[in-house]
């Protein structure tokens, strides 16, 4: 898991890793959902533990999860809604694109209507789902369990569709994940002018994609790279976009705060956005948030949907934080003598911290750009609840350790 | 003619109408509050306000005397006179001519030191003054909006060349009577018709010399007044009102500024020489007491002088195309300009290193006028052997103090002259090397203070002597004393179970950890480095070696680290007088974090590094290192992703050297005078220069 840089590139492997779990499983006529979920959860609890700080991974099990438990709720959903109104269901048949459409947008209403604690109804909910609320607790009460429904339609040919619409939008998430770039980058232009001057540290490839789409336009801008010490990604970045011919200048990080005074934006990447609205991003980029502040520049992040991740942050600078190598820092050949100093009474004198990862929080940030469009921080959490269910936010719920339920509390206490 | 000295005189008149409604109501107020006459001084300035088309013409000759000095104009318009009793016109300037009684009042306030009362002073030199001034500069008839007394002090050698000129011109009319004169001058005036502003201008320059060195002043314009008194009858009494108000309103702007403007008095004193010299004084009862005067005068410059010269020039400007050629011409070392400059930072020299190594090195036998040592320090500063401001200062002192010893005074000059200049050549090889430090700059002020107040009677060795132990006792008070001083505040702040920031590597810093650690303080220490020097490296080295615990990380880690911290401290470069600090590049964002985070910061500086230079952003000042060091990382080969574009057009490699810290981030400055809040600097900036001038 470590081999694989970059959320996206995690994202993208774990959603595939996840569809052939499902297309390999074989689901039993009973409760064929509850099975999927059961799998997919436990190849998730494996794949988080491989690394806790990649969410990514967390989100894609969770929006996996997610798209089982409304694809079955969209085809109970509608075998009720043929039941009742045939015509619909013909209807549905007919028309793939417009099945699509109806049935994630119903799956969504009765979901929401199941949950009924997460997502208050809205309008649309409310009409378009008024005569069938009466069904839904009757399918749905049973925590997850589908069985109920699952007898009263038919098995077999229900069994395959479930499995091929699952697959089918997990494919499209996969999907989602690799085209995020281009939808975060389409909105460019609207947001870069001419003669703008744009700041940026470290590497990300929606940063450079977004630039480079602003350049497409004909804007011309200049951009400063903080080169983002000490994995010095900034090069990287700053490499490509002087390739791409943009006017670029690469600073050191601690000249962040003496360029910030003549800067228009600043645009950066992010590891992962938290529910509260704070950003999980590579280091540094508090500072930079915070110079930011003082020189009220917009602080801009881009984040594909696949970022967004459903819990609250608690000490996240901590928690959620990556201790890496001393030896980017410090040449241990050098500091050979120092590190045994205090070897003989027992604690070194000599520590060396290097995280990976700072957290933003919500008040430093302006704007968040999504594949979906712009948002404020304060609207994240709602951004998010689109994407998850609420029985998926804890994916390692059956294990219990000390931890885990430190985690949960903390979820919990957020609530 | 005649018509042209009748315009004038309406101008005048009218003036004089406006002028007269525009200060009336202040005379009749009781004058004593200062404010009340700046005020007035502002309206003055403020009520003839120059036609723009005039300006333009009168933009060549303009061009030079632009130059006003801060301090001098602060001082003008600031100042209270003894007690001006009744400068302005009366309320029916009709009725007031030329020996009205105002004009013998006026001078009632003895000017200080001037054993000549002023009521001594015939009346008639008002408007034979007034009409030597208008004979003598038309060129103060300029729309000048500052105060006149900076136009004075800045001014006064134009002023002489057209004393000169005008002399020039009184000489070969002097067969005609003197109303051609006046003529001449009239047109003069005329053509530039601002008279307004010529009022408050003229009225500086001419009545200077009647407050300062009155007798003087009295001789040369007794010495016109014969040939004015010819002219009197020949101009009309508007003219005649119009001249003796105009002298009037300038008296008593002059008078305001009188006393306490020291470059002022010099000015003044300059140009009652100059008048002397134009005007050999025809034999007068006062002459002795005119020369005393003038010798008094004389005595008091140097330090006023130097009061002057104290003020920092506008810096060099590397945008600024002509001053940049002027500068190469004269430079010793030829240096190529690094060819991909960030474009913010135009104003800022940028060289490409490594052809000004090697230039330096080859010419080191053909730089015969730098001394060895100096050379020597020099090239350590290019190669960053020496940095750190404190350690920068201390070699460049003992540089000099070595070039002192080996100098030997060449015959037919003089030591003070030779040696500053001699110091000065130095200098601008030190800072072909790498830009001076403010505190470097401090520094040079003092030693050049102290050549230019060495006793002219002490023999060359005993001078070189004196100036040594002087450079000694700088490093010994100022630097030495100074860290202990601040070693011993600092340690009060550090208690047991602290757990103190620092950041890059600042000397003083580092002598108060080991200080408190000597004491037996239980603390630990954060450094945090920065790209590209990694001094922390070799403070981390330093602390570990003494057993002390350490922990290190880089300056973009700075937000995890700082919920451990209880304290941060920092060194300066310099601190401003806004409060500004002005450190080592990052500085600003440690403050700014730890100031996030609720972290008092702490700033140790001696004294000898503040400025009295303001600085609101890091852009309009700063050094910009190596842009090589960015793209290569030392001791990571692995980061090579810039090796092949660096020579790209569209790629430009910013090393910033210093940032400026804003003062609201600073908890307290600890220096060799206490512990201050950043408010406090300029007190200090100011008391210590005052006694840094005074040793």
């Amino acid at each position: 898991m470590h081999k694989i840089e970059g959320s996206q590139a995690t994202a993208r492997q774990a959603a595939e890793l996840l569809r052939s779990v499902i297309s390999q499983q074989r689901v039993p006529y009973t409760n064929q959902a509850g099975a999927l979920i059961d799998a997919v959860r436990a190849v998730g609890e494996q794949l988080i533990a491989a690394n806790p700080v990649e969410l990514a991974v967390g989100n894609i099990v969770r929006r996996v999860l997610h798209i089982i438990r409304e694809e079955n709720l969209s085809l109970a959903t509608a075998a009720i809604a043929g039941l009742n109104l045939s015509a619909a269901s013909d209807g549905d048949d007919d028309d793939d694109g417009e099945r699509d459409e109806h049935t994630v947008l119903s799956a969504a209403a009765v979901a929401a209507a199941a949950r009924s604690t997460l997502r208050p109804p809205s309008l649309q909910t409310l009409l378009e789902d008024m005569p069938e609320s009466a069904t839904i607790p009757h399918t749905t009460s049973s925590g997850g369990d589908s069985e109920g429904k699952s007898k009263s339609a038919d098995k077999s040919s229900r069994t395959r569709r479930l499995k091929h619409d699952i697959i089918e939008a997990v494919n499209e998430l996969i999907q989602d994940i690799t085209t995020c770039h281009e939808q975060i980058a389409e909105q460019a232009i609207e947001h870069i002018h001419q003669n703008e001057v744009i700041l940026t540290l470290g590497s990300s490839k929606t940063v450079l994609e977004f630039l480079y789409a602003a350049k497409e336009k004909r804007r011309s801008f200049r951009v400063f790279v903080a080169e983002g010490a000490p994995r010095y990604q900034g090069h990287l970045l700053a490499k490509e976009l002087v390739a791409r011919g943009l006017q670029t200048t690469l600073i050191t990080d601690s000249a962040v705060f003496a360029i910030i005074s003549r800067v228009n934006m600043v645009i950066v990447g992010a590891h992962a956005v938290m529910a509260n609205g704070g950003v999980i991003a590579p280091v540094g980029l508090n500072m930079v948030a915070l110079a930011a502040q003082k020189h009220a520049v917009p602080f801009v992040v881009l984040a594909g949907s696949h970022k967004l991740c459903p819990l609250y942050p608690h000490n996240p600078e901590v928690l959620l934080n990556e201790l890496r190598s001393p030896s980017e820092l410090l040449d241990f050949g050098e500091f050979s003598d120092c590190l045994d100093f205090g070897s003989g009474t027992g604690s070194p004198l000599l520590h060396v911290v290097n995280p990976a990862f700072d957290y933003v929080p919500p008040k430093l940030v302006s704007l968040f750009i999504t594949d979906t469009g712009g948002h404020n921080p304060s609207y994240m959490y709602r951004l998010i609840a689109d994407y998850y269910s609420a029985d998926d936010l804890v994916v390692r719920g059956r294990i219990a350790s000390g931890k885990l339920s430190s985690d949960r509390f903390c979820l919990l206490y957020s609530r | 003619m005649q018509r042209n000295g009748s315009v004038l005189s309406e101008l005048f008149s009218a003036s004089q109408l406006y002028h007269c409604n525009k200060t009336s109501p202040n005379l009749l107020s009781s004058l004593s509050d200062n404010r009340i006459r700046s005020a007035h001084f502002n309206n003055e300035t403020l009520i003839f306000p120059p036609p723009p088309s005039l300006s333009n013409i009168m933009d060549p000759r303009r061009a030079p005397r632009t130059v006003s000095d801060p301090k001098v104009r602060k001082v003008g318009f600031f100042t209270d006179p003894p007690d001006r009793s009744l400068p302005g016109p009366p309320d029916h300037p009709i009725s007031s001519f030329p020996t009205s009684p105002p004009s013998t009042v006026d001078n009632s306030p003895p000017s200080a030191g001037n054993s000549l009362s002023p009521v001594m002073i015939p009346p008639p030199r008002h408007s034979s003054s007034i009409l030597s001034r208008l004979r003598r500069d038309p060129a103060e008839f300029f729309p000048l909006p500052a105060s006149p007394t900076a136009s004075t002090s800045t001014s006064f050698s134009d002023d002489v060349a057209w004393t000169m000129k005008g002399r020039g011109v009184a000489a070969a009319s002097s067969s005609l009577p003197g109303g051609l004169l006046f003529d001449i001058a009239a047109i003069k005036s005329a053509a530039s018709s601002v008279p307004a502003s010529g009022l408050t201008t003229v009225s500086a320059v001419n009545n200077l010399p009647i407050e300062k060195g009155g007798g003087v002043a009295v001789e040369m314009q007794d010495d016109q007044s014969s040939r004015s008194k010819s002219l009197k009858e020949k101009t009309t009494k508007a003219e005649r009102r119009a001249l003796q108000e105009a002298q009037r309103a300038a008296k008593a702007t002059a008078k305001a500024e009188d006393g306490k403007t020291p470059a002022a008095a010099s000015g003044a004193a300059a140009s009652v020489k100059s008048g002397k010299s134009l005007k050999p004084p025809p034999s007068q009862k006062n002459d002795s007491a005119a020369l005393a005067a003038l010798e008094k005068k004389a005595g008091d410059r140097p330090p006023e002088k130097d009061r002057k010269k104290e003020f920092p020039q506008p810096r060099m400007q590397f945008d600024d195309k002509s001053r940049v050629e002027k500068a190469k011409r004269r430079a010793v070392v030829k240096q190529t300009e690094a060819r991909n400059r960030v474009e913010l930072f135009r104003h800022l020299p940028q060289y490409e290193r490594g052809t000004q190594r090697t230039e330096l090195q080859s010419k080191f036998f053909e730089l015969d006028p730098v001394h060895p040592a100096v050379y020597k320090v020099g090239l350590q500063y290019l190669y960053g052997d020496i940095c750190g401001s404190n350690a920068r200062c201390i070699a460049m002192l003992q540089a000099f103090q070595e070039a002192i010893k080996d100098y030997s005074t060449p015959s037919e000059k003089t030591l003070a002259r030779d040696l500053t200049a001699k110091i000065g050549s130095y200098l601008s090889f030190l800072i072909e090397c790498r830009p001076l430090s403010i505190s470097m700059g401090n520094a040079i002020r003092f030693l050049k203070n102290r050549i230019a107040k060495l006793p002219l009677t002490l023999s060359e060795l005993e001078a070189k002597a004196t100036l040594r132990s002087d450079i000694d006792r700088f490093i010994n008070e100022k630097i030495i004393l100074a860290d202990k001083v601040i070693v011993k505040h600092a340690v009060t702040k550090i208690s047991d179970g602290d757990v103190l920031l620092t950041y890059g590597s600042p000397s003083a810093v580092e002598m108060v950890l080991l200080h408190a650690h000597e004491l037996g303080k239980q603390f630990r220490v954060v450094v945090v480095d920065s790209r590209p020097k990694l001094e922390g490296q070799l403070l981390l080295h330093r602390l570990v070696g003494k057993g002390i615990n350490c922990t290190y990380t880089h300056v973009n880690a700075i937000s995890y680290i700082m919920h451990e911290v209880t304290r941060v401290f920092l060194g300066a470069s310099s601190v401003l007088s806004n409060g500004t600090v002005y450190s080592k590049v990052g500085t600003a964002c440690v403050a700014m974090v730890a100031h996030a985070f609720r972290v008092p910061v702490l700033v140790c500086c001696e004294a000898y590094k503040f400025h009295e230079r303001v600085q609101l952003d890091s852009l309009c000042s700063n050094e910009l290192g190596d842009p090589d060091v960015i793209s290569k990382i030392h001791g990571r080969e692995d980061i090579n992703f810039l090796d092949g574009s660096t020579n790209s057009e569209n790629l430009q490699l910013l090393n910033l050297i210093y940032d400026a810290t804003p003062s609201d981030y600073i908890s307290m400055i600890i220096t060799d005078y206490g512990m201050v809040p950043p408010t406090s600097v300029p007190v200090i900036v100011r008391d210590y220069r005052r006694e840094h001038l005074w040793i």
